[in-house]
């Protein structure tokens, strides 16, 4: 287990994949990640491609574990922007509209036996209607 | 629609009616000889009939603006307007919503607007902002001094090319005529700096300020526009500038054959003696004595207000200046190889010392000059007040008692250094109706605007006033309250406005130039500055021009240039 | 085959203008000048389309027709006692212009998706001002050029080569003669092509700013280290940024969402502000979503305020926090939603999207999305910028028209068109 500072944010795989279709396969592949610096995979004892679990004061959710291409960043993890990163996130915005997407403390376990929800799979679970 | 307008007192200054009492009939949006059938009725017996008004220089549409009311929250929230059937609802005070501008200029019998400055690059973001401004027919004054092109042929003296480039600009982006804003200074400000005289050299086009303004003095005749170059000068805001602006209006003196050439903008702005805060006084005598000899010469007031404004100009350093002084926000943003703005809230106190003195000069010059055929009113709103304050300064302009009150007010020391407690001086509604109509459609060059003769646009305004009995020099409340909220306002022949409330929500035109260059020198110019424009700029020129279905109701004027 | 030239792509906030589109039948099928956001959107804007409008009725997707789905909108909006319209980054000007219409006549709140990106830049330029330029400024005179928070080379691909550090100016002309600075706490693909690149820990902007500030005002910092950074790092960057001759700093999310929000932007700006006293510096930030700029501009103009507009007392009323929609969603407080371009199940938090899903949504939008599969209403619109044509303002306000390149399929129209038919059914025209 690792303690992380979580950012969600751009990259250009979430830019061009969302063009494609929120519903591809490529969609899921590019967006339920997690990048983390070599060093923390090595504290986990993982390989990058494995699943992990995140956790947060809001919720959690299984990704699979990246090697990150903009490290060195040891003890923070990057996601790109999507609904499985928002599963981590609280919504109090502190009265400035803006809830906070960025610098949240997380919890990161080895998940190898999880599953990785695409997102059909995932809206089913959360959203009642579906 | 047919209406008559019968009984009230016709003030006409550009056909020489002066409070004479006869009919002002009305047809198809247009002011005909007479009517007949099925005519609506208006008795405006006791009543004053003026042209709607045309306010020449005033701050309403485009990023600039928008960024103003973007920065004043604040100062939105102390005047919010409800929807009603008729109107949008929206926001007021110093910088409005789009459709309370209109509306509150419709209100007060307003019915053409000049945007002051747009700067070229941003101009879409102003026809925007003017599609969505109802009651009032509007124009836009592009700002062109600054801008590299024309400042690489200014500078070798390519006048017929640099003409042609500022035809194809204007009818690109459908402006109206050449703006000119602290020429070299605000080239200079993108880097941090800015001109003293308007001898300094302005890096690397080995040109000076005086240059910029003969050049376009030059090239608005050879383009033959409707209005004339339209200055704000250098040294703005500066105490001791008086002698910039003299100096300013001195250099074109030889390009005159007798007609107005330069119309010099906010002279308020432009009118301080002294050589610092504390020992600034006003410099209105000897300018009116200039402009009363030189009479090539137009200006507009930029009168002060006291209370709230945000200034906002294209001149860079000086509202840089303003912000040292004020420490209040600040929002600075200059557009690319063309110009900047600068937007700083401020606040005009009676007890202040500078505020005092500025307030007096506006309405010094006013009193000064001899002929209102000049000297035109204005607040540069929203810099030196609102536009919602026209009554009141119509109310300083035709009564002392009502500027005696002020007077009793303001600083004691500032009271002490101004001429205007001895200048008694009273306008008549004659000269209102020139000041604040016909004397700016004249200037603008609106042929169909500001007055009531035949073939006119029915843009009228009714002010429930009776010039018979009432002494406006006495009862000037009276005078503000009737132009405040005028009695109708009939736009191209629609009774859009009754007892200052709007009753029907119209759209107005967009004027522009569309100047006939000949074919062969536009082409030659154009294909040569296509390179450079693409590399100084960050857009293809195809995309810098907007196409005229943009606008919603697109008016070009057709002008055939001395090319 | 026909190619069409200056083309503006409709992806993000740089508002390129200089694409070239090659078309055949119909389709697009070369893409020259964009990046990979632009070629992936030219290239793959017609997949996941919605072709037909639909309505959720008892769990289950019906198709039908525009007129019907249209009914069902206005039947949601006139009963709704609280309704938020949101989205329209990702549409025109002229849409957003109609929708603003909507939001004053049913009384609800309008806001757009600044309110969870940029919305704190614009409440600290509401506090303190800013001090700011066109990006032809930044490419033609620019020697320092800072990036802070923000990472072009994913977000804005086309940023550095357009407007900053490659780009060619009138005084400044090769990369040589520009200094590039980039602050991240990781090494980004930014970070990489930087001159120098400051890892700042994460949650301290605020403090290193401010640490700057004191620097460039001459002040001497106490502490050996601020934010990660030691002191030394600090007082030679506020020398370069002293001394430059102009310089420009481009900031994103990396300020606006970390805790500090606003307050990290206000020192920012006050950073920049404070610099103009010894050199010439702007502040640019990077606005994400192709027309946010031009949404905020719009409702500004005709409400007074750029976001967060509420209109249920009849007048425009902004209070960021509380009329924003994150906020709004996370009381509880609306009870019918219309969205518009915009997929805010997606990027809400998660307990905020469960609540959105759980009222009446009305979604206009062309492709399938995870708020069209909860909506009650999907409408199916045209892409701006590639079916018909709209206005959108570039990140730093230059505001260009988007053309039409190829024809929409058959039955669908432009959001501003349904937004006009909406409008007019609920004035009972």
């Amino acid at each position: 287990m690792i303690k992380v500072i979580l950012i969600t944010g751009r990259n250009l795989e979430q830019g061009t994949s969302k063009s494609i279709g929120k519903f591809s396969k490529e969609y899921m592949e590019k967006l339920a990640i997690c990048e983390l610096d070599p060093e923390d995979l090595k504290s986990l004892g993982i390989e990058s491609g494995q699943n992990i679990k995140i956790k947060t004061n809001y919720g959690e959710v299984i990704v699979k574990a990246i090697e990150s291409k903009q490290a060195p960043h040891k003890g923070i993890a990057f996601m790109p922007y999507s609904i499985w990163a928002n599963l981590l996130l609280g919504s109090s915005t502190n009265s400035s509209g803006m809830p906070t997407f960025k610098g949240i403390e997380a919890i990161i376990d080895v998940a190898k036996e999880g599953k990785i929800l695409d997102l059909n799979e995932l809206l089913k679970e959360k959203f009642e209607m579906i | 629609m047919k209406i008559l307008i019968k009984n009230g007192y016709v003030y006409d200054p550009l056909n020489k009616i002066d409070g004479e009492i006869m009919d002002i009939t009305i047809e198809n949006g247009k002011i005909v000889e007479s009517v007949s059938g099925e005519v609506i009725e208006i008795d405006a017996k006791n009543m004053i009939v003026m042209p709607g008004g045309v306010d020449l220089h005033s701050h309403i549409a485009g990023s600039k603006v928008n960024a103003g009311r973007l920065l004043r929250p604040e100062d939105h929230y102390k005047d919010v307007e409800k929807k009603t059937n008729v109107k949008r609802s929206g926001v007021g005070h110093t910088v409005p919503s789009t459709f309370t501008t209109g509306y509150r200029y419709s209100e007060m019998g307003y019915t053409t607007v000049m945007e002051a400055a747009t700067p070229p690059l941003k101009t879409r973001h102003t026809h925007e902002e003017l599609n969505d401004m109802p009651m009032i027919d509007k124009a836009c004054l592009s700002v062109l001094d600054n801008n590299w092109i024309v400042l690489d042929y200014l500078s070798k003296n390519e006048l017929e090319k640099c003409a042609a480039f500022i035809g194809w600009i204007l009818n690109a982006i459908k402006g109206y005529g050449i703006k000119i804003v602290n020429p070299g200074g605000v080239e200079l400000w993108g880097w941090g700096k800015n001109v003293k005289t308007i001898d300094d050299q302005v890096p690397p086009f080995n040109i000076t300020p005086r240059e910029i303004i003969r050049g376009l003095c030059k090239v608005n005749k050879m383009l033959n526009l409707p209005h004339t170059i339209h200055l704000h000068t250098n040294n703005l805001g500066t105490p001791g500038n008086y002698r910039t602006l003299i100096e300013s209006m001195k250099c074109v003196s030889d390009l005159s054959d007798g007609s107005i050439i330069l119309h010099v903008t906010h002279v308020q702005f432009c009118g301080y003696k002294g050589y610092s805060w504390i020992t600034l006084s006003s410099g209105a005598d000897e300018i009116a004595k200039f402009v009363n000899e030189n009479k090539y010469v137009t200006l507009d007031l930029g009168q002060i207000v006291f209370g709230d404004a945000t200034t906002m100009t294209a001149d860079g350093p000086f509202q840089y200046i303003l912000y040292s002084l004020s420490k209040n926000k600040w929002i600075n943003a200059d557009v690319e190889a063309e110009t900047s703005a600068g937007i700083v809230p401020y606040r005009f106190k009676k007890k202040n010392y500078v505020n005092a003195i500025q307030w007096s000069i506006g309405l010094e010059l006013a009193l000064l000059i001899k002929d209102p055929w000049r000297v035109f009113l204005t607040t540069d709103h929203p810099n030196a007040g609102l536009f919602t304050s026209y009554p009141k300064l119509i109310a300083w302009l035709m009564s002392n008692k009502a500027r005696e009150k002020i007077l009793k007010k303001v600083n004691k020391r500032a009271k002490s250094k101004m001429i205007l407690p001895s200048l008694e001086r009273e306008y008549s509604f004659y000269e209102i109706a020139i000041v604040t109509r016909a004397g700016t459609a004249k200037a603008l060059g609106l042929k169909n605007k500001g007055h009531l003769g035949i073939g006119a646009d029915a843009d009228i305004a009714i002010y429930d006033i009776n010039p018979k009995e009432i002494d406006p020099s006495k009862e000037y409340k009276k005078v503000r309250r009737a132009f405040r909220k005028a009695a109708y306002t009939i736009k191209d022949g629609k009774i859009v406005c009754k007892n200052g409330e709007i009753v029907e929500n119209i759209f107005g035109r967009t004027y522009w130039v569309n100047v006939d260059i000949p074919k062969d020198l536009l082409i030659s110019t154009i294909s040569e500055v296509k390179e450079k424009f693409e590399e100084y700029y960050t857009v293809k020129m195809e995309n810098y021009a907007i196409h005229e279905n943009e606008l919603l109701k697109s008016a070009p004027l057709k002008i055939n240039s001395n090319l | 085959m026909k190619t069409i030239n200056n083309v503006v792509c409709s992806f993000c906030g740089c508002l390129c203008d200089d694409i070239e589109v090659s078309i055949e039948n119909n389709k697009i099928v070369k893409v020259k000048n964009a990046c990979s956001l632009g070629i992936s959107k030219f290239l793959n804007y017609d997949k996941h389309r919605i072709l037909k409008p639909r309505i959720r009725k008892s769990n289950e997707f019906i198709n039908v027709s525009l007129e019907e789905a249209i009914d069902e909108c206005v039947e949601i909006l006139s009963n709704a006692s609280y309704p938020i319209i949101y989205g329209w980054s990702n549409t025109s000007n002229e849409a957003l212009r109609i929708g603003v219409e909507i939001a004053e006549l049913i009384g609800g709140v309008i806001d757009n998706t600044t309110s969870v990106c940029h919305g704190p830049t614009i409440i600290g330029v509401q506090d303190i001002g800013e001090s700011t330029s066109t990006l032809g400024q930044v490419k033609n005179r620019a020697d320092l050029i800072i990036y802070w928070g923000s990472n072009p080379l994913h977000a804005h691909p086309r940023h550095l080569s357009r407007y900053t550090a490659l780009s060619k100016g009138r005084f400044v002309k090769t990369r040589k003669e520009r200094k590039v600075i980039v602050v991240d706490v990781r090494k980004t693909a930014t970070a990489n092509i930087a001159d120098i690149f400051i890892q700042i820990k994460p949650n301290s902007d605020y403090e290193l700013l401010s640490a700057l500030r004191y620097a460039v005002n001459n002040g001497e910092i106490e502490q050996d280290e601020v934010a990660g950074v030691p002191v030394e790092k600090i007082e030679e960057l506020a020398e370069i940024m002293i001394s430059c001759k102009f310089g420009a700093l481009m900031f994103g999310l990396g300020l606006t969402m970390s805790p500090g929000k606003h307050r990290n932007i206000e020192a920012a700006i006050a950073l920049v502000t404070d610099l103009n006293k010894y050199t010439k510096f702007v502040i640019l930030p990077m606005r994400g979503h192709y027309n946010v700029t031009g949404a905020n501009n719009v409702t500004c103009w005709i409400t007074g305020y750029p976001f967060a507009v509420d209109f249920s007392k009849g007048y425009p009323y902004y209070n960021p926090g509380e009329t924003t929609i994150a906020d709004i969603i996370a009381r509880g407080e609306c009870d019918a939603a219309l969205i518009v371009a915009s997929d805010p199940i997606s990027h809400l938090p998660i307990e905020s999207a469960k609540k959105l899903s759980k009222i009446p949504i009305i979604t206009i939008d062309p492709h399938e999305t995870p708020t069209t599969k909860v909506s009650k209403v999907v409408i199916p619109s045209s892409y701006v910028g590639i079916e018909c044509e709209g206005t959108a303002y570039r990140m730093d306000g230059v505001p260009l028209r988007l053309k039409k390149i190829v024809d929409p399929p058959d039955g669908i129209v432009s959001d501003e068109e349904i937004l006009k038919m909406i409008l007019s059914k609920l004035r009972g025209d």
